[in-house]
């Protein structure tokens, strides 16, 4: 088992378990009924990333480990995934926001894993390419809709897009863990990521009318398992039962 | 002479979808192969969406199914690679969709202009149309967009080109 190989791995499979928890908080909440069901749909297709990539982890951990295992009996110090995702999911305007940051770097990021080295985060990246693809546009799409929208959308929206912006940043920091990888041929380097994620996003906010946020200070830490007391709620209700009755089925 | 691997690709064609009952697992393209080089039968599928919840309810029917004709040790195996992708669907299963009134898949899954770009004309199945507009690229399923014919004024599901 490679150290690096299992955090990255947590790494990309806890970023799609914690948006799909998130997501699926919106489930019965959405604003009218096709919406709802395009996040419920946008979780499950996170949440199916998320066991591909805890299935992986689960099987370089070694044999008495499952995806399960791995998902429910980790502590919040062991999860490694961007801040950003783990904040409560606010008002439309600001999941929607969140779903387009990420969206955006999430379609760069995984076009670029399809060059991996690393054959099942590659076969990965070949399915979940796809998804992301149709998630980017949903989301860019509704950035403009809200930008370009009513007053009281703009500024709610611009709003939503200042506040999130100081846990971009994260999305394109890299330690050791990075550099080996990089080196092997097994991780995406994120320097030209953030440059196309740039480009990007301020032509969507550009149409949307929005103005985008300079680069100040950033929140960070998820990557390395230092998370904001925010995730530790979500874990306390996704991981309680199988903690109680750790070997039910159903 | 049937081989036995034909034999298995036979009942595997009467093992359906569970949330699309229309079309056999074998249409969808779902599985990949059938492997009996070693000491036990192994199927190999592929997920159609990471997340698409009829995966393990396949597993099982697939399973089951063998099961019934005699076969207790199959292994199902689920592969990613190369990903499932619509171009996989038989033509059978394509008009079997029409006529259960989803719009099958449209064109090849090559097709990028997915990303910002202009959403496919697709064919009503109800009236044959080919003026319809996109009510939301998620429906029902993950694999579902929704969309709604503007002669007939019916709704329908099309099948996501993937």
């Amino acid at each position: 088992m490679q150290k690096e190989l299992l955090h990255y791995t947590l790494r990309l499979g806890d970023n799609a378990l914690i948006l799909g928890h998130r997501l699926a908080e919106w489930c019965g909440h959405g604003p009218v009924l096709e919406q709802d069901i395009a996040l419920s749909n946008i979780a499950l297709d996170h949440l199916g990333q998320a066991r591909m990539l805890l299935q992986y982890a689960a099987r370089q951990k070694g044999e008495s480990y499952t995806e399960d295992k791995v998902a429910f009996f980790r502590d919040i110090t062991e999860y490694y995934n961007l801040l950003i995702l783990e904040l409560p999911n606010g008002d439309w305007g600001d999941t929607l926001a969140r779903q387009f940051l990420f969206d955006t770097y999430n379609y760069f990021f995984y076009t670029e894993l399809l060059n991996s080295k690393d054959d099942h985060l590659k076969a990965v990246a070949q399915k979940a390419i796809k998804e992301i693809t149709y998630h980017a546009q949903w989301s860019a799409e509704w950035i403009i809709r809200l930008g370009d929208g009513t007053e009281e959308s703009h500024q709610r929206v611009q709003k939503s897009i200042d506040d999130l912006w100081m846990w971009t940043g994260e999305m394109f920091t890299m330690d050791e863990i990075d550099q080996k990888l990089i080196e092997e041929g097994v991780a995406v380097d994120l320097a030209p990521i953030k440059e196309q994620w740039h480009q990007k996003v301020a032509e969507i906010l550009d149409v949307a009318t929005l103005k985008k946020p300079q680069d100040d200070w950033m929140q960070s830490g998820g990557k390395q398992g230092e998370h904001s007391e925010y995730l530790g709620y979500i874990l306390a209700e996704m991981q309680h039962l199988p903690r109680m009755h750790p070997e039910a089925e159903w | 002479m049937k081989t036995k691997e034909d034999q298995i690709w036979q009942w595997l064609e009467e093992v359906t979808d569970p949330e699309i009952p229309v079309l056999t697992v074998v249409d969808m393209g779902v599985v990949r192969e059938v492997d009996l080089a070693g000491d036990h039968p192994v199927v190999k599928i592929t997920p159609t969406y990471s997340g698409c919840p009829a995966m393990n309810e396949i597993e099982q029917n697939i399973k089951g199914k063998l099961l019934q004709e005699g076969l207790d040790n199959v292994e199902v195996q689920t592969v990613l690679s190369p990903p499932w992708t619509t171009d996989w669907m038989t033509d059978k299963g394509k008009e079997r969709l029409r006529e259960y009134g989803i719009a099958p898949p449209e064109g090849s899954s090559a097709d990028k202009s997915v990303l910002f770009g202009k959403p496919k004309q697709v064919q009503c199945p109800h009236c044959g149309s080919q003026e319809t507009t996109m009510v939301s690229q998620f429906g029902s399923t993950p694999c579902k967009a929704l969309y709604k014919c503007t002669n007939c004024q019916e709704p329908f599901d099309y099948f996501k080109c993937i």
